[in-house]
Formats: structure tokens, C-alpha cells, sequence
């Protein structure tokens, strides 16, 4: 990556007299560690409503953060302001919360090692920075996309829009790891909707398209289909508000990487979260099933379930370069051959597992937080023997459901019980699809679910999927997240008629 | 740079505009929060915001663009670049559906040259004695406090020029067997702290867990089930959320009908009132709007419209639905802000002790957690029940439920179907408080809720 890729703006903010500042004050103060922050986030979102704009919105936050260990106690600050002046004195007052602090702080910090990387500059891999297009074209995309939508049969309604992220972080600690970053990412939307006022229901279907590390090209082919998935939408929608209402009872369940990748994110990458396994979300996100002392040897799922942890998979939403602790990330197992094998890890968590480097997973939302474990771009592997398509996985069904598109979604504060529907839902019979149904939600416990994992497809089915929105932690951080699998199939999953459960 | 001359200075520099917006907001919060009976991260932010919104004569009408901008504001430059950053976004947006005049002035107020308030860690100081003293009890402790202040300054190219300080906190508690086995929850909004006793919310927590000393296992299925006021306010919550006028209009969403919205049709026989109100004691908001987005029931021209009570149910009947000026005039019905407090009234005066004491054998709710739409055209809802699920029979807690369940319910079928509804009392929403805090909500008697499956979860 090439140095001229990082914003000019960012680059122009005094970042090096910021982190002289900051960092030489901290040490004065007796720190044993200190990190600066500074960031600079700009987003933009465009809506349309039935091919009309009805918002362009840009928004910029910027800020600086220092953190410091002071006799085992953390501390944290931040400042709006980017001056050397400030920063010293945003120093200052993160020593002062840990000096605080340190009477009712029970447990010392300790943290594993890293090597020091010295002016590192990591950018992600995207062709066109969203930031540079005009926004009139952006509105003109979506607009036609709208109007292709609205001028089919059945479309009533349609909404689009797309959010767009540039986030710019300069990290600089007392050991002497320095690294510039630049993350880019983009989430387009559409969902169509048809009204039957006669019979009074109506019914909606949305893009498919993952929200990704990527520029303004994904938006035109680079990375997926919009231009087929318009031409097919308006039809299925048709398909589906004629669809027969499902029989609630066990399926075996197909599941598309579209659908798969949230029950994953659930039920998976927040349960192998390390600060939740020891509760420290305990009263909000919640904790975790699985417990540390379960490391090596809870029987997750059956053999066919290989789950890795990683930070580096390209477009990925959760990959960078360097966490915000300052450790060159990479990739890890947390699942293998069905077994729990590995957490999400930080600095702090790492020596508690017994582990001598952190995996790479703390992260900050905004120079105002303080960087928590969070996930990484958690993923199921294909099969790796042999590349086994969809079609083959519905063959092996003889009655049973294949799942497409995610949309609702809960799990409980364990991540043992969840409930998912999907965009499409299509009958399986004698190993074929069978046209669509309506009302179906499938049900089950997690490791119930992942045990029923029977055959998962190879590479040629996974798709790298994910949410710009996971929300963790008090006062509230929000991430961005993939998760890559492959199309898999589950054998006797319960399905709900989501009409009957309404009664 | 002062708020006002934020404001002052951004207007002067879009002078040349159709009109503008400017909203400077700023934020100071205090937190605590405790897990593992030991103190994990607290802190003292503040921050602040400046949004501008231009609005730009362009062919076929009026446009909107919406920027805004975290710096601290050290020079008028910094002001006239938002500007023309706004006035190039609502060229690019073209003309928008919602165009109105902005809301004239209705009178001067008084607190506009104000600063801009803050609260500090000092506001937990009777609060983190007792906190303390609860950490160091025979629980396991988890939990969070928040107080935030939040300035708002509001100014219009029509004259509006508003102030509103907006105090939002709550507290949460979580205490946890020492074998975490047992879970119970209790919690609070505030205004200032004064208010809070944490040790009696620890107590009534640890009254919980020992009626948790007896365990019952139960198959999931329908019950006859007592909301508390906490569980009552997320589903209400969401039902709020849910009365956009413009889906209600078009035939997609549960209050549609099959001749238009479902405004008039009776829920119930109970005289219940769901209402927003900013002047609720003790749970005010805002006098006037703002909006920093267009969308349903919600727009950027109504900047500085006064805000009011709305009744969404009215004696049990459905009465209103939101709709911004633009929508008001297009669908032929009075402009309908929504708010950001919420009240359910109309029940008796019986307390959530009164209705177990008449209740022949029920489940009895803590609160409810990871709720989601199942199916947009009823309404139905899905979710948890989250920190204990209690086993009441003979008109008494013999003992709690050893899981939690996954419901499936609608919230349009707890109005419909409640047999009972007590007294409204001040509650927090535990699903939905990062958003919404504000509630004042009775607890209810569901005859038939649907305990769809067992979670493991405790």
C-alpha cells in the first residue's frame, strides 16, 4: 500500500506532535503505558423513498484519546481539540482517573507483549474512495435503480439508499508502535414492497448485497450484481405474496451464505467473545454458554464445523492492519472439528488464557470510547476436500427448506436460543426446490443447531457477508463486522408458522 | 466559540440561501459501570455537534442538505465550509417531497443565551456510597449508571432561536448468585440521581434471587402472564415506534386497513391512553422539534415546530399516528410529531404486588430483552424474558422458573387481550434504554402470552 492513499486531511492533522505531547506527559506522570488515538471518521448517508431523495447527510467526528496504565490502573480521556497543548493536558487527566481510580480497582492489569511497529501505514483494499464521488451521482444510481424497481409488476413501494464510511486512525504508544490506518467500507440497500389491499397483507424483499470493505466500484459491479439482482427481485417478490404458508414442524434446513452469516455473528462470534465469557457484559450485551473452563473440549457442532477468528480477510468489515492496542492482527481458530478451541482476545485477555500475544481484537468506535474487545471477521469454513455446490447440498434434502436473504433476528443473552427468518424461503422436495413459502422462522439452541451441521458447501458457495451495526458494550460502541461461510445444511431444525405463533 | 454565535455566525454565512438550520448540540456524561463486583470503566465525556442544514432553491422546488461536523468550532472558516458543504448536498439531493416553510417564531425565549450545562462524576456522590456498600455485599454485582446533560441550541433563517437542556439517567443493576446460577434485575431513570436508592434497588434484587431458592421447570406454551411496567414499556415502546402515519397510509404496516389506517378501530374496552407528552412531570423532553433527517413522520422543515401531546390510543381506540407538516397536508391530517417520552395510563390503581395477590397461578416477568419484528403486518414481536421469570400461585411467588423463554407476541395483542392493567409508574425500558428512557408504564395481565420455546440462557 502506497503512503499517498491516507486522506490528505488526516495526514495534514500534527499527528506526531499530538503523540510527542501526549505520550512524553504521560511518562512525566509515572504511566507505565500510554496510547494516543486520533481520528478522524466521515460518513455519508443517501436515502430515497420511492426514487425520491429524501436525505444527503455528512458527518464528520474527529477527536483524540489517550489511555494509560498507572500502577496496574487504566485510565482514559479524550478532547475534541487537536493541539499538542491538549493532548498533554487529555494525558494528564487520563493519569488522574487511573490515580482515582486505584483505590476501588481490584485486579492489576497485566498485558502480553508486542513487538513494536514503528510508522506503520496500513489502508484496505478498495479502488474508488466513496468520499470522492459526487453525491449527485450517487443519487442518480440509486435513483434509476429505484425506478428499474418501481416499473415492474407488483412493486408498490421501493426504498434505497447507501451509507458510506472513510475512518482515518493514528496510533501512537509508549513502546514506540506508530501506525497510520484507513478503512473504508459501504452498505447499499434497496427493499421493494407489494401491497394487496384486499386481502389486506403486503409483503417485502430486500437486496441480498453484503455491506463491505470496499469503495465506490462495488456499487457498479465490483463485488456484486445489482444490475441482476433488480432484474429478479420484482418476480420473486411476486412469487413470494402468492406463496402457500409453511407447516410448522423439523425441517432439514439449506441455509444460503446470505442467511447463514447473522446466525454465525450470533451465535458463534459473540459467544466466543472472551469479556463476555467472563461477564463483563454480564447486565447488558450479556454473557456467554461458552465458558473458559469448556476451552478444548464443549462440543460446539458437529465435525463438519470449523470456525476462524481473523482481521485480515481483503473487504472484510472487521480488518485493519493494527487493533487498537497496537498488535499486528491475523487469524486464529475458535472452532475446530466441532470443538471450542480459541477467543476473541485483547491485550489484557491474553495472558489470561495463557496466551503470550493477543489476537488482535480491541477496538474503539470513536476517539470518545475506549477500546473494547470486539469481534473479528468470524467465518465458517468450506469444505476444503471437495467443492460441493448449493444444488448438491438441496439434493441430499427430501423434505425440507432452503433459506436465502437474512431479516429478523434474536438471540438470548447466553447465545444458547435463537429465533431467525430470512428474505426467501423455498420447499425442498425430493432434493429440489419447490417454489416459495410464507410465515417461516426457524428456531433452536445453538449447539443443537450446529451439532444437526451435516455437510457444509466448498468454496465456491461462500460469500463474505456482514453488518455495519453490532452494538456492544455501556455507554454503546458500534462495529463493523464480516463473516464468510459457505451454503450448509442442518438436518431436523424447527420451523415456525410465524401466523400461527401470532395468534 | 459560543454556542449562540455558533449559530448567529452559521446563519449570517447562508444568508444567501432559501433558508438554513443550525443545531449545535453539546453532551456531558458521567458513567459508572461495575461487573464482577469490582468497578470496570468510568468515565467523563463531553462532546459536541454542529449540524447544518441548507436549503436551496432548485428546479421543481426546495432542497435539503444535512451536514454536520464533532470539531470544536475555532473560527467563523470552519462555519462558512459546513455551510457550503450543505448548500453542495442539497444541490445534489435535488428537490425534496417534504418542502415547507420553516416554522415561524412563537415567542422569545428566555433561557436562549444560556451556556450549556454539565453534570459530573460528582452527580454519583450519594450514589456511589451506596454502591459501595452494595459491591461489597454477597452478591455478584453487575450494573451500569449513566447521567448525561445535553444542551441544544436551535436557531432558523425564520427567527427560531431555542435552548433546551435535556437530562437523561438511569441506573441497572444485575446481582448474580455467587454460583450464577440465579440472575435478578432492577432498575431506574432519573433525572438528577437524587432520587436513586441504590441499596433498596440491590435489595429488591437480592428479594429475587431468594425467591429463586425454589426452581420449577415449565414447558414452553401459553400463560396467563403479569408484565411488570419494564416488560409492558418495551412492547409499548416498539408499538410507538410503529405508528408512522405514511406506512399506515400506503397499506404497509399493522395499523393499515383495508380502507386506510386503522385510526377509530377499538383495541380494547379498557379506557387505555397511550400517549408522548413533553410536558409529563418529571419525564419532559423538548418544546419544539428538531430533526437532523427526513423520513416518516419526521422532517427537516419542521425545525422549531412546537412539539405536543399526541395519543396514539385513546380510551382504548386508536387515535393518532405521526405524520411532518409535508405529510400532514399531503394526507389531509394534523401534523403529528413524535416524541421522546411514553406513557400507557388508564388502568386501576392496583400495584404489581396488589395483582399477584389475586392471582390464581401466573408467570410473573422481569423485563425482556433482544426484541425483534417477526412479521410487520401484525405486529408480532419476538424476544426473550431476561433475570428471572417467577412461578406464581395462590396469590403468592412460590418460586422461579429454572430458564428463561423465547416469546412471540404482538404488542396490538397485549391492548387487545389485557384483562387487567394497574397503576403507571415511573420505569426503565431495559431493551430499548440506550435509546429511549423516558416511560411511565402500568404493569398488565396477558391471559394466553406466548412462551413459544425454552431458552437455556440464564
Amino acid at each position: 500500500m502506497s503512503l499517498d492513499r491516507i486522506d490528505p486531511e488526516f495526514r495534514a492533522l500534527p499527528l506526531t506532535a499530538l503523540a510527542d505531547a501526549a505520550l512524553s506527559r504521560a511518562r512525566d506522570l509515572g504511566a507505565e503505558h500510554a496510547d494516543l488515538r486520533v481520528e478522524r471518521i466521515v460518513s455519508q448517508s443517501v436515502d430515497l423513498r420511492d426514487g425520491t431523495v429524501t436525505g444527503v447527510s455528512d458527518a464528520t467526528t474527529v477527536g483524540l484519546a489517550v489511555r494509560v496504565i498507572v500502577d496496574g490502573v487504566w485510565g482514559f480521556a479524550s478532547h475534541v481539540e487537536l493541539t499538542p497543548e491538549r493532548a498533554a493536558a487529555t494525558a494528564e487527566r487520563a493519569v488522574t482517573v487511573a490515580r482515582t481510580l486505584a483505590p476501588v480497582a481490584i485486579e492489576r492489569v497485566e498485558r502480553a507483549d508486542e513487538p513494536v511497529h514503528a510508522d506503520a501505514v496500513w489502508v484496505s483494499s478498495y479502488e474508488v474512495d466513496p468520499f470522492t464521488v459526487p453525491a449527485r451521482d450517487k443519487v442518480e444510481l440509486l435513483g434509476e435503480w429505484s425506478q428499474r424497481l418501481l416499473a415492474a409488476d407488483g412493486v408498490d413501494h421501493v426504498q434505497a439508499g447507501v451509507a458510506q464510511v472513510r475512518e482515518n486512525k493514528f496510533y501512537a504508544d509508549l513502546a514506540g508502535t506508530r501506525t497510520t490506518q484507513q478503512r473504508v467500507r459501504i452498505a447499499p440497500w434497496f427493499t421493494a414492497t407489494a401491497v394487496d389491499r384486499a386481502a389486506g397483507g403486503f409483503e417485502t424483499m430486500s437486496s441480498l448485497a453484503p455491506p463491505a470493505g470496499r469503495g465506490w466500484e462495488y456499487m457498479t459491479g465490483g463485488g456484486w450484481d445489482f444490475d441482476g439482482e433488480i432484474a429478479l427481485l420484482p418476480e420473486l417478490l411476486a412469487e413470494k405474496m402468492k406463496a402457500p404458508s409453511v407447516a410448522a414442524g423439523a425441517y432439514d434446513l439449506v441455509i444460503d451464505p446470505t442467511n447463514l452469516w447473522l446466525t454465525i455473528h450470533e451465535s458463534v462470534g459473540h459467544a466466543t467473545e472472551y469479556d463476555r465469557a467472563i461477564g463483563y457484559e454480564a447486565a447488558y450485551a450479556g454473557t456467554s454458554f461458552a465458558t473458559p473452563d469448556k476451552l478444548g473440549t464443549l462440543r460446539y457442532g458437529s465435525e463438519h464445523m470449523h470456525v476462524t477468528g481473523d482481521r485480515t480477510v481483503p473487504h472484510g468489515l472487521a480488518t485493519v492492519g493494527y487493533d487498537d492496542d497496537g498488535v499486528l492482527t491475523g487469524a486464529w481458530d475458535l472452532v475446530r472439528d466441532g470443538v471450542l478451541v480459541g477467543y476473541q482476545l485483547d491485550r489484557t485477555f491474553a495472558p489470561r488464557l495463557g496466551l503470550d500475544r493477543s489476537n488482535g481484537c480491541a477496538f474503539a468506535d470513536s476517539p470518545h470510547h475506549v477500546p473494547i474487545q470486539r469481534m473479528a471477521n468470524v467465518s465458517l469454513r468450506p469444505d476444503p476436500r471437495r467443492d460441493t455446490t448449493t444444488e448438491e447440498l438441496i439434493a441430499g434434502v427430501e423434505r425440507g427448506i432452503y433459506v436465502v436473504g437474512d431479516k429478523s433476528w434474536s438471540i438470548d443473552m447466553q447465545r444458547y436460543n435463537f429465533q431467525f427468518t430470512g428474505q426467501r424461503f423455498f420447499r425442498i422436495s425430493g432434493g429440489k426446490l419447490a417454489g416459495q413459502l410464507r410465515d417461516v422462522a426457524y428456531q433452536a439452541t445453538t449447539t443443537d443447531f450446529w451439532g444437526s451441521l451435516d455437510a457444509v458447501g466448498g468454496p465456491s458457495t461462500w460469500v463474505l457477508h456482514g453488518a455495519m451495526n453490532c452494538g456492544k458494550a455501556q455507554p454503546g460502541q458500534v462495529a463493523a463486522v464480516s463473516h464468510g461461510c459457505p451454503s450448509a445444511r442442518f438436518r431436523g431444525v424447527n420451523v415456525l408458522n410465524t401466523q400461527e405463533e401470532g395468534r | 466559540m459560543r454556542a449562540q454565535d455558533v449559530v448567529e455566525r452559521t446563519l449570517a454565512a447562508a444568508a444567501h440561501l432559501h433558508g438554513c438550520v443550525v443545531l449545535v448540540r453539546e453532551s456531558s456524561e458521567a458513567v459508572l459501570r461495575w461487573a464482577n463486583s469490582t468497578m470496570t470503566t468510568n468515565g467523563h465525556t463531553t462532546s459536541g455537534r454542529v449540524t447544518v442544514i441548507a436549503f436551496v432553491a432548485v428546479e421543481g422546488g426546495t432542497a435539503a442538505g444535512v451536514v454536520s461536523s464533532s470539531a470544536a468550532v475555532t473560527g467563523a472558516a470552519q462555519l462558512s465550509a459546513l455551510v457550503v458543504a450543505a448548500e453542495a448536498a442539497a444541490h445534489d439531493a435535488g428537490p425534496a417531497k417534504d418542502a415547507m416553510a420553516l416554522p415561524e417564531p412563537s415567542g422569545d425565549d428566555p433561557s436562549w443565551g444560556d451556556g450549556a450545562v454539565e453534570t459530573s462524576i460528582g452527580v454519583f456522590g450519594g450514589f456511589a456510597e451506596g454502591l459501595a456498600e452494595v459491591l461489597a455485599g454477597p452478591q455478584r454485582q453487575y450494573g451500569f449508571a449513566s447521567h448525561e446533560l445535553t444542551t441544544v441550541w436551535l436557531g432558523t433563517s425564520a427567527g427560531v432561536r431555542r435552548r433546551w437542556v435535556q437530562p437523561t439517567g438511569s441506573v441497572e443493576l444485575n446481582a448474580k448468585t455467587p454460583d450464577l446460577t440465579g440472575s435478578a434485575w432492577t432498575g431506574a431513570s432519573t433525572v438528577d440521581f437524587v432520587d436513586i436508592d441504590v441499596v433498596a434497588l440491590a435489595a429488591e434484587a437480592a428479594r429475587r434471587l431468594e425467591w429463586g431458592r425454589r426452581r420449577v421447570e415449565l414447558p414452553a406454551g401459553r400463560y396467563e402472564t403479569l408484565l411488570p411496567p419494564s416488560a409492558t414499556s418495551d412492547l409499548m415502546i416498539y408499538l410507538a415506534w410503529s405508528m408512522d402515519g405514511r406506512p399506515a397510509q400506503e397499506g404497509r404496516s399493522a395499523l393499515a386497513g383495508p380502507n386506510g389506517p386503522r385510526v377509530g378501530e377499538r383495541l380494547t374496552e379498557l379506557p387505555l391512553t397511550l400517549a408522548c407528552d413533553p410536558a409529563a412531570p418529571g419525564l419532559e423532553y423538548g418544546p419544539f422539534l428538531t430533526a437532523t433527517r427526513s423520513g416518516e413522520g419526521i422532517s427537516v422543515f419542521d425545525n422549531g415546530a412546537p412539539t405536543r401531546r399526541a395519543e396514539w390510543l385513546r380510551d382504548g381506540v386508536v387515535s393518532e399516528l405521526a405524520y411532518s407538516r409535508a405529510e400532514a397536508a399531503e394526507f389531509g391530517t394534523r401534523f403529528t410529531p413524535t416524541g421522546d417520552n411514553l406513557l400507557l395510563t388508564g388502568g386501576s390503581g392496583a400495584s404489581i404486588a396488589d395483582m399477584v395477590a389475586r392471582t390464581e397461578r401466573c408467570l410473573l416477568l422481569t423485563c425482556l430483552w433482544y426484541i425483534r419484528q417477526v412479521d410487520p403486518t401484525t405486529l408480532l414481536l419476538t424476544g426473550l424474558t431476561r433475570d428471572g421469570v417467577y412461578l406464581v400461585e395462590g396469590g403468592e411467588v412460590v418460586g422461579e422458573v429454572d430458564h428463561n423463554f423465547r416469546f412471540n407476541y404482538s404488542p396490538l395483542d397485549v391492548v387487545r387481550r389485557a384483562t387487567e392493567v394497574g397503576a403507571t409508574e415511573r420505569t426503565l425500558p431495559r431493551e430499548w434504554k440506550d435509546w429511549f428512557t423516558r416511560a411511565a408504564m402500568p404493569p398488565v395481565r396477558v391471559p394466553e402470552f406466548n412462551m413459544s420455546s425454552v431458552s437455556l440462557g440464564r
